[in-house]
């Protein structure tokens, strides 16, 4: 079924470079004196949600914040490192909006909604204006101006960075708005508190059911609108590069009261993160792409020399030139080692795949420095009228440059692995990072269930079927200061007579008695293992058969094993402590039974996408190259209807016209 | 708030109080220097201290608010601080983080103040019996013989010799540590804090000097 | 490697807490600290005691949730680390390890080894923002170029992860590191000048009624802190703080 008349997208006529200014001219206002009787709930305080919270804020609205750590400041947006990119063109190397709509649009695969993509585009530049206005101290030039970096997948300078911890100086600049809210009072901000289910009155989204996770009680708050800005879901495969506590069940819960969820499977696996030590993993840790800028990626080219390396008894710095494959440059030499991330990923699975891993569990590559050293000590060299050739003056000068470049990574790479990078190639391999996929919503970045927002990396939009670098915060901000806080006038305007949400009526006591039950079973339960037992289980199903490359087989398999983890789960689980004070193993009980429902539809949509594209690899569908083949009848969302259990999801297609773009192979050769 | 009742309007008036002690004690060892050059020059300068009225009436009270405000000061910014965690570490492993002097500022500061309670009763006290109470006719040769005589006895001289220690240690961590309270933090900290560590040092050595010269001169 | 663990339980704020000694085995060294507590807990769940809480998110060393004191000494042995970045590399086959919570009053315990920061962010609601509308109808990001240098301080003032390590490790509990890497950030800037002097007073009131000591400079907050801001932030807070009582 096409996405038609009961939920529109709304996306409005027009050349597609006006769409958004004359939607905007058009869209009902709230005048300032009925702002302030309205209420909105944001959930979630990371980039989307904290720019959208002050925003609202700053045009009137009372807004509630909510989210589970103990401060707004450590959401998950915090761990970005790489930067963030806009269209500014101030390297003056021919970006403009159109390119950078075009490059995300070619970069997810077609299969992302142009009218959004255009719009993420047209707002990106505004949002560097804003940061600098904020105070985010970006990286800048020798002149003071803003420097730039590159990232996978372009031809062109347009991320904007703070050394590689971009995300935090962002995330605190919408802290910083936040905080000014606060003291004006227009934020309550209700931090250790976890959204446990939405509250839907006569069809309406009018508010939540919220733990307090300090006091263990539950609390009602109704509102007239709420922001779902709960983050990726990355965590159903238990490791990922994703904070602990990065969940689904906000979404989760708003998708059983109705709101559709759309390309679940659309995960993107990062290529550069470092590979997993032992069972003990409880996380995956990023290297941050623009590493690729000036890393080259490699593994031997003679299977007895990896036998050698993995036995210890070569280096990796001892292998000739001749005897590496530097197996990206090789594939796709137009972008060589900064190909889309997708691509990098695969490529360097199909090289382990084929033996040639380089440490002891034959899943990682090389991500070797050793010529970037030498091309910037020796330029360096130069610049200081130094000895270009003597070779322990160029490494020293080199690995200076790198250490300013990258040197918080390299740090984190040799404390994690205790190894020098500046000596030895790092080791790396694909983890998942972001999570594409997500709540279905609209052109105002409505969900499916009225009065009910999702934005960040919690909803579905920009990034097709993957994500480029650098475009995540982009699309968090995007959403959090310049969209929702206009589109969200289009609903609110006719609620402007509504008055006060009352709690104490049946739909909270419902929703609050649901949950309350929930908890309960958790803790009365007699079961002997713990939490996360069973999200290691699902987490292992996920990666070997919903992971990087799926089949039909695989995905049956692992749609059947996911059922019975989760009846076991509900059998088995044991959560200690009680109902009330702080229970983190309750928290993560609720978290996990959420990821058992969302991995079945995760697979569910993966079998029923009969193609390859962008990071979901299907085997029975690639090209003799065994690149992606896409096939123009999946050229949809799938939004994905709850109705009972995940396996009787019913299926919704958006169909996606591509008219300012061709539709072409998506090469990086 | 009150910048006084501030915690950096505190620091600040403990670094200027300090900086001002700091200023008399040198003025304090050079007079006292005197006294190994020439018992002359020592009792001219004690004499003129002694009877000048502008010392004696505007400075000598200042400087006694200044002793006065500082230890009081301490007294309250310690407990404030101790205050600020009332449950203590099971374990506290503070020797890798900063040093023993930097965090002992009340004792060493304490000894001080037992010290200047026995300067006080033995130099300052006399004095003001000797001009204020008995109204003795001036002697501009007295001085040094009361030097010398206090210096006579190995415990005294022990007790002055400790103490001075500890007001070096009090000094090297203070005296450097005022510059930063009042916000100066630059190109120039480096050599501050060599200065400060030398006047530290030298300056109540030289007390020490000059009590070890009389005791085994005399 | 076996180790001997002892950590501070406590169940709430009210309660009353103490040490309990537990032994673990089998760690290996590779993993990170939080990796140890995370078996220690799964062991003492499948004997149905409460596992041990503390805060923890990113584990990459930036969201600032991990805190805990690790034999004396905030963040534990290793410097420049936060403790989800410690790794059992760092210690000895047969060590006794001592773990307790930050510890100040303006951080009270929550349950065992968590704490409550919240403290931190309301000396941030007292004045760490630039008042700019999020409208983005400000000017061009580069109209304003600024000097590499000031930026990059601004940059390194701004690293602080709000973890509370240098609150932990001052003698006096004391937050102005915390406070002065903040100050400092806008003070470098030229968008941070018109509030500039507000800005001070306002952050430096909020945090002396939160109840955190005042420094005396002993430097170990800078010592302790993971992300290596410096205490010149601190002298430079002290300045903006003194100029602005002038004017005002
Ligand atoms: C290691 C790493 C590096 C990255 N680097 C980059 C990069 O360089 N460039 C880029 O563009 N992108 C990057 N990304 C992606 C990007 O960081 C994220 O997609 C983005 O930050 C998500 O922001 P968000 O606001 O949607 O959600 P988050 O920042 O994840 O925030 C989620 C919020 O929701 C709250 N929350 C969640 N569930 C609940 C609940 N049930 N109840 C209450 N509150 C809840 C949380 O408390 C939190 O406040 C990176 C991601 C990772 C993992
Ligand atoms: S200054 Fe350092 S120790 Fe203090 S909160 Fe910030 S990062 Fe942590
Ligand atoms: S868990 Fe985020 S800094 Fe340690």
């Amino acid at each position: 079924m096409k996405i038609g008349a009961n939920f529109p997208a709304k996306t409005p006529e027009g050349p597609i470079e006006d769409k958004w200014t004359s939607y905007k001219n058009k869209i009902d206002l709230v005048n300032p004196a009925n702002k302030r009787l309205i209420d909105i709930i944001v959930v979630g305080t990371g980039l989307a949600g904290g720019s959208a919270a002050a925003s609202l804020a700053e045009l009137g609205y009372n807004v509630k914040a909510f989210c589970f750590q103990d401060s707004p400041r450590r959401a998950h947006s915090i761990a970005a490192q790489g930067g963030i990119n806009a269209s500014k063109n101030y390297m003056g190397d021919g970006d403009s909006d159109y390119r950078l709509f075009y490059d995300t649009v070619k970069g997810g695969d077609y299969r992302a909604r142009e009218e959004n993509v255009y719009r993420l585009a047209e707002v990106s530049g505004n949002i560097i204006d804003q940061c600098v206005a904020q105070g985010v101290p970006f990286a800048r030039d020798y002149g003071g101006l803003l420097d730039n970096r590159s990232f996978g997948g372009v031809l062109v300078s347009r991320t904007f960075y703070a050394k590689g911890q971009t995300g935090q100086q962002l995330l605190l600049g919408a802290y910083s708005a936040m905080n000014r809210q606060i003291a004006r009072g227009k934020i309550k901000m209700y931090n250790r508190h976890e959204m446990m289910d939405l509250v839907i009155v006569e069809g309406k989204a009018r508010g939540i059911i919220a733990k307090n996770l300090i006091t263990g009680e539950l609390e009602r708050h109704s509102a007239h609108a709420v922001v779902i800005a709960s983050g990726g879901y990355g965590n159903v495969f238990y490791l990922s590069t994703n904070a602990m506590g990065s969940n689904v069940s906000a979404a989760w819960k708003i998708h059983r009261k109705g709101a559709w969820f759309a390309n679940p499977c659309f995960t993107q696996i990062h290529p550069t993160c470092i590979p997993v030590s032992g069972d003990h993993q409880s996380k995956l840790t990023l290297m941050s792409e623009s590493l690729r800028n000036d890393g080259r990626i490699w593994v031997p080219a003679k299977e007895e020399d990896v036998k050698a390396i993995r036995s210890g008894t070569l280096k990796p710095t001892a292998i000739a030139e001749a005897d590496r494959d530097y197996f990206l440059e090789r594939r796709y030499p137009a972008f060589g080692n900064l190909v889309p991330r997708d691509v990098a990923s695969r490529a360097a699975k199909e090289r382990c795949d084929a033996g040639f891993g380089v440490n002891a569990t034959g899943e990682a590559v090389y991500l070797d420095f050793a010529a970037a050293v030498i091309r910037y000590g020796k330029e360096k060299a130069l610049v200081t009228h130094q000895d270009a050739n003597n070779e322990a003056l160029v490494l020293e000068l080199g690995r200076e440059i790198i250490a300013t470049k990258y040197g918080n990574l390299f740090q984190m790479y040799e404390k994690i692995v205790d190894e020098n990078p500046y000596e030895t190639p790092m080791m790396i391999y694909p983890a998942v990072h972001y999570t594409m996929g997500g709540v279905w919503v609209d052109y105002d970045l409505m969900t499916t269930v009225p009065g009910c927002y999702a934005i960040g990396e919690a909803n579905f939009s920009e990034h097709g079927a993957n994500r480029l670098g650098a475009s995540a915060l982009m699309q968090g901000l995007a959403d959090g200061y310049f969209v929702l806080p206009y589109t969200i006038g289009n609903y609110l305007a006719k609620d402007i007579r509504t008055g006060a949400i009352p709690v104490d009526t049946p739909e909270f006591a419902a929703a609050e008695k649901g949950v309350q039950e929930q908890l309960e079973r958790f803790i009365n339960n007699k079961g002997s293992k713990p939490v996360d037992y069973f999200h290691k289980k699902l987490g292992k199903i996920m990666w070997d058969k919903v992971g990087m490359s799926r089949n039909s087989k695989d995905l049956k398999e692992a749609i059947e094993e996911i059922q019975a983890i989760r009846d076991e789960f509900y059998k088995e689980v044991k959560v200690p402590g009680d109902l009330d004070g702080f229970n983190e193993e309750l928290a993560k009980a609720g978290r996990v039974a959420d990821f058992l429902e969302l991995g079945e539809l995760f697979a569910k949509d993966a079998l029923n996408r009969e193609e390859s594209c962008g990071g979901h690899f299907r085997e029975e569908h690639q090209t003799p190259e065994g690149e992606a083949k896409r096939d123009k009848a999946f050229q949809y969302v799938a939004a994905w209807e709850h109705n009972g259990a995940p396996k009787d999801a019913n299926l919704h297609k958006e169909m996606l016209d591509y008219k300012y773009i061709e539709v072409k192979e998506r090469s990086y050769k | 708030m009150s910048f006084i009742s501030s915690s950096i309007g505190r620091k600040v008036a403990m670094s200027l109080s300090a900086l001002f002690l700091i200023s008399f004690l040198l003025l304090h060892v050079a007079i006292n220097l005197l006294s190994v050059v020439s018992a002359e020059m020592y009792n001219e300068a004690s004499h003129f201290m002694g009877t000048n009225p502008i010392v004696q009436f505007v400075m000598q009270p200042i400087l006694i608010l200044g002793v006065l405000f500082h230890f009081i000061m301490g007294f309250v910014l310690e407990f404030q601080n101790k205050s600020a965690r009332p449950v203590k570490y099971e374990m506290k492993n503070d020797q890798g983080n900063s040093s023993w002097l930097s965090r002992n500022m009340i004792y060493s500061g304490l000894v001080i103040l037992a010290f200047l309670g026995l300067h006080f009763y033995d130099f300052w006290l006399p004095e003001i019996q000797y001009k204020y109470i008995e109204f003795q006719a001036p002697d501009e040769h007295r001085y040094f013989a009361e030097l010398v005589h206090k210096f006579e006895n190995p415990t005294r001289v022990g007790f002055y010799a400790v103490s001075f220690i500890l007001l070096m240690m009090h000094l090297l961590h203070g005296f450097q540590s005022a510059f930063q309270s009042l916000g100066v933090n630059n190109k120039f900290t480096p050599g501050i804090k060599k200065t400060a560590w030398a006047f530290s040092v030298v300056v109540p050595l030289a007390f020490v000097f000059i009590a070890l010269f009389h005791h085994f001169n005399h | 490697m076996d180790l001997k663990l002892k950590i501070w339980r406590q169940k709430n704020a009210a309660a009353k807490g103490k040490i309990v000694d537990y032994d673990i085995s089998e760690v290996s060294s590779d993993m990170s600290f939080l990796e140890m507590l995370d078996v220690l807990n799964r062991e003492l769940t499948e004997k149905g005691d409460e596992p041990v809480s503390f805060d923890h998110d990113c584990r990459e060393g930036i969201c600032g949730s991990c805190s805990l004191q690790i034999n004396g000494r905030p963040h534990g042995p290793d410097g420049g680390t936060t403790t989800c970045q410690l790794h059992m590399r760092k210690f000895k086959d047969g060590d006794s390890i001592v773990i307790e919570p930050f510890r100040a009053k303006a951080f009270p315990i929550v349950k065992d080894l968590i704490i409550d920061r919240s403290a931190f962010d309301r000396v941030q609601h007292a004045g760490a923002f630039i008042s700019v509308n999020t409208s983005g109808n400000t000017q061009d990001a580069n109209a304003t170029p600024i000097n590499k240098g000031d930026a990059d301080h601004a940059f390194d003032a701004a690293s602080c992860i709000g973890c509370g390590a240098c609150v932990a490790a001052c003698k006096n509990a004391s937050a102005m590191l915390f406070v002065s890497a903040k100050v400092s950030q806008y003070a470098l800037l030229p968008q941070g000048q018109v509030e500039r002097e507000k800005r001070v007073t306002d952050m430096v009131s909020q945090m002396d009624e939160e109840g955190f000591g005042a420094c005396t400079n002993t430097g170990a907050c800078e010592a302790e802190c993971p992300k290596g801001i410096s205490i010149t932030n601190i002298a430079r807070m002290n300045r903006e703080f003194i100029g602005s009582n002038l004017k005002s």
